[in-house]
């Protein structure tokens, strides 16, 4: 045997794939950072970008108007992008694990459309789930419908006998049960409520506010942790079912954790800005063809490329027609699948 | 050394019982058990009965060895994480330790295991790209990478060709020699089982129709019952033991 000759080498071989994705997992986080800049330096209200950066640097020394437009205007929205990039794209990337689904997301799950749902009974019927907050009105019905839709996924998921594709195949219909509703209450809407539902489904980061900002930056936090202390565990899951049975996974439990936390994670973002379904689907395959899955790479690349995608598309938003900015939900899906498309077709076609 | 023994062994899903009644003498470590039966005659229920995965009836006797020394390896299915041959191994030895970091003695731990079973050169390969039978050997190496003393192993060899399989049975006949574990494989060669395996259970709609040394258990009678085909045992030109099939057996006997 060459054992002893040859050992190194594959060893060596991994040391430099770890390397290589460290660069990458590198490259997006600068790539990020350098988003945010120019997403906060951006907007209606033209400043040159030297300004901008004062106030950010120098708050104190700034122009009051400046400082608000900049610190409660621009900066929330260029953050919210990417905490919400970056919720949307790790829930996609974990339903897909424990799904064993390439289509599974917060929006092919029916998340997004109970959110809409939701939305619309606020500004339809101007129904209340929780009479006690009227203000928050549309973010609390959008996030209490998005989370009656995803326990009821989790709640079927449990019982026995369902196996993945089912629980698949019950979020494509609670798709088509939401939007009929929507369309239902659309049907009998004023146009000034029609007009605030079409504009909410079209997803914005313009409501933004440093409390929303927080609130998805928590929720964030606090899930990030959970899913990468199980990272082998939901590694092992892409195996395959009876696999990773077999080296010990704790399969079943794993997968309802795992869709718990995913509820959380889609549903308080999705709440805040709308329908912007395409990140939890594109961001998380991003991330496989870069990085591959083994998740200590795969769940924090996840993350970064969702909120690279969100944060890239605010700028474009902002871009494209100067002086204006276009909902971003719509910018997501016509810029996004084009480059999503040359992806998979050209680096893709192994993996799924 | 590691032995395990069944006694009186059940198990089902649900209402649907499988298994009624396994029971085997001492099967030692350090050579290999074979475990033959029709299909569906409960030959993976029983390995998912033994791994723990099944509750039911009866008892698992294990001395020398605990509950997490056992690793069982299901019948092959597809792999389509993205994700290297290397790296599944690790996987497999990362499961239940925790820990992001992997020190020199676990990577050295991959190699060997790439190496016993002949597939370092696909070490950096896709799981996507394997064929079956290269699928079915990143397996074996992901259920031996972390050193178990009790395997089981449902088909390991069905991918593969004759060459593999000889290859394959002889690394895990040398694992089992040198560690002391204890092996048991479901095979449907017999002659395999005949060469390879020391002890062979024989099992039908979830009961034991024999078990013990392979020669005293793979009679024409048995085989008869197991499978209904007509077969005789006879020494070939080289004086070993050789089993010849004649074909479905008669309605007559």
């Amino acid at each position: 045997m060459t054992l002893a000759a040859n050992t190194p080498t594959h060893a060596q071989a991994y040391h430099g794939l770890v390397a290589r994705r460290l660069v990458i997992l590198g490259v997006l986080v600068i790539a990020l950072i350098l988003s945010v800049a120019v997403d906060v330096s951006l907007g209606p209200a033209r400043y040159a970008v030297s300004d901008v950066l004062r106030t950010l640097f120098l708050p104190a020394q700034a122009d009051i108007q400046m400082r608000v437009v900049v610190w409660d205007i621009r900066m929330p929205m260029a953050l919210l992008a990417v905490t919400v990039g970056a919720s949307l794209s790790l829930a996609g990337a974990q339903m897909q694990t424990i799904l064993a689904n390439p289509l599974a997301s917060p929006f092919t799950l029916g998340l997004s459309a109970a959110a809409s749902f939701g939305a619309a009974m606020a500004m339809v019927l101007g129904v209340a789930i929780y009479p006690a907050a009227v203000t928050l009105m549309v973010p609390i019905n959008a996030f209490a419908m998005a989370m009656a839709a995803s326990l009821l996924i989790f709640g079927l998921s449990t019982l026995r006998g369902v196996t993945v594709e089912t629980i698949v195949l019950l979020g494509i219909a609670l798709v088509f049960t939401f939007n009929a509703a929507l369309a239902l209450l659309q049907y009998f809407a004023s146009e000034q409520a029609l007009s605030a539902v079409v504009f909410w489904t079209m997803g914005s980061l313009t409501k933004a506010t440093w409390g929303k900002v927080a609130v998805t930056a928590v929720i964030l936090a606090i899930c990030a942790p959970l899913f990468a202390r199980r990272a082998w565990a939901l590694t092992a899951i892409r195996l395959g079912e009876a696999r990773a049975a077999a080296m010990g996974v704790p399969v079943k439990r794993l997968r309802l954790e795992a869709l718990f936390l995913v509820s959380l994670l889609a549903a308080v973002p999705v709440s805040f800005v709308g329908t912007i379904g395409f990140i939890g689907i594109v961001g998380p395959h991003v991330a496989r063809l870069l990085l591959g899955e083994d998740q200590r790479f795969f769940l924090p690349g996840a993350m970064l490329s969702g909120a690279l995608i969100l944060s890239a598309t605010s700028v474009l938003s902002k871009a494209i027609l100067p002086g204006a900015v276009l909902p971003i939900g719509i910018i997501t899906a016509l810029v996004g699948v084009p480059v999503f498309m040359t992806l998979i077709l050209t680096k893709g076609r192994k993996a799924w | 050394m590691v032995t395990l023994q069944l006694d009186r062994i059940g198990a089902g899903y649900g209402r649907h019982q499988i298994l009624t009644d396994i029971s085997s003498p001492m099967i030692q470590g350090g050579a290999l058990t074979a475990l033959v039966g029709a299909n569906a005659a409960g030959k993976s229920t029983l390995f998912r009965r033994i791994a723990g995965h099944l509750r039911g009836a009866g008892t698992v006797s294990l001395s020398g060895a605990t509950k997490d020394d056992l690793r069982y390896m299901p019948q092959d299915t597809g792999m389509s994480a993205a994700l290297t041959v290397y790296e599944s191994v690790i996987l497999a030895l990362k499961q239940g330790r925790g820990g992001w970091r992997l020190s020199t003695t676990e990577l050295n731990a991959v190699d060997k295991a790439l190496h016993r079973f002949g597939i370092a050169h696909l070490a950096e390969h896709q799981l996507a790209e394997l064929s079956g039978g290269q699928r079915q050997s990143v397996s074996i190496a992901q259920t031996l990478v972390t050193q178990p003393k009790v395997v089981l192993m449902d088909e390991p060899t069905s991918a593969l060709d004759l060459h593999r399989q000889f290859e394959v049975l002889e690394a895990l006949k040398s694992y089992a020699q040198e560690t002391g574990a204890v092996l048991i494989l479901a095979l449907h060669d017999l002659n395999q089982v005949m060469r390879c395996c020391t002890m062979t259970i024989a099992i039908a709609n979830g009961r034991t129709l024999g078990a013990g040394s392979t020669l005293e258990v793979l009679t024409p009678t048995l085989i008869r019952a197991l499978y209904g085909i007509d077969a005789r045992v006879e020494s070939c030109s080289r004086g070993c033991p050789m089993m010849i099939v004649d074909g479905p057996a008669r309605q007559s006997a």
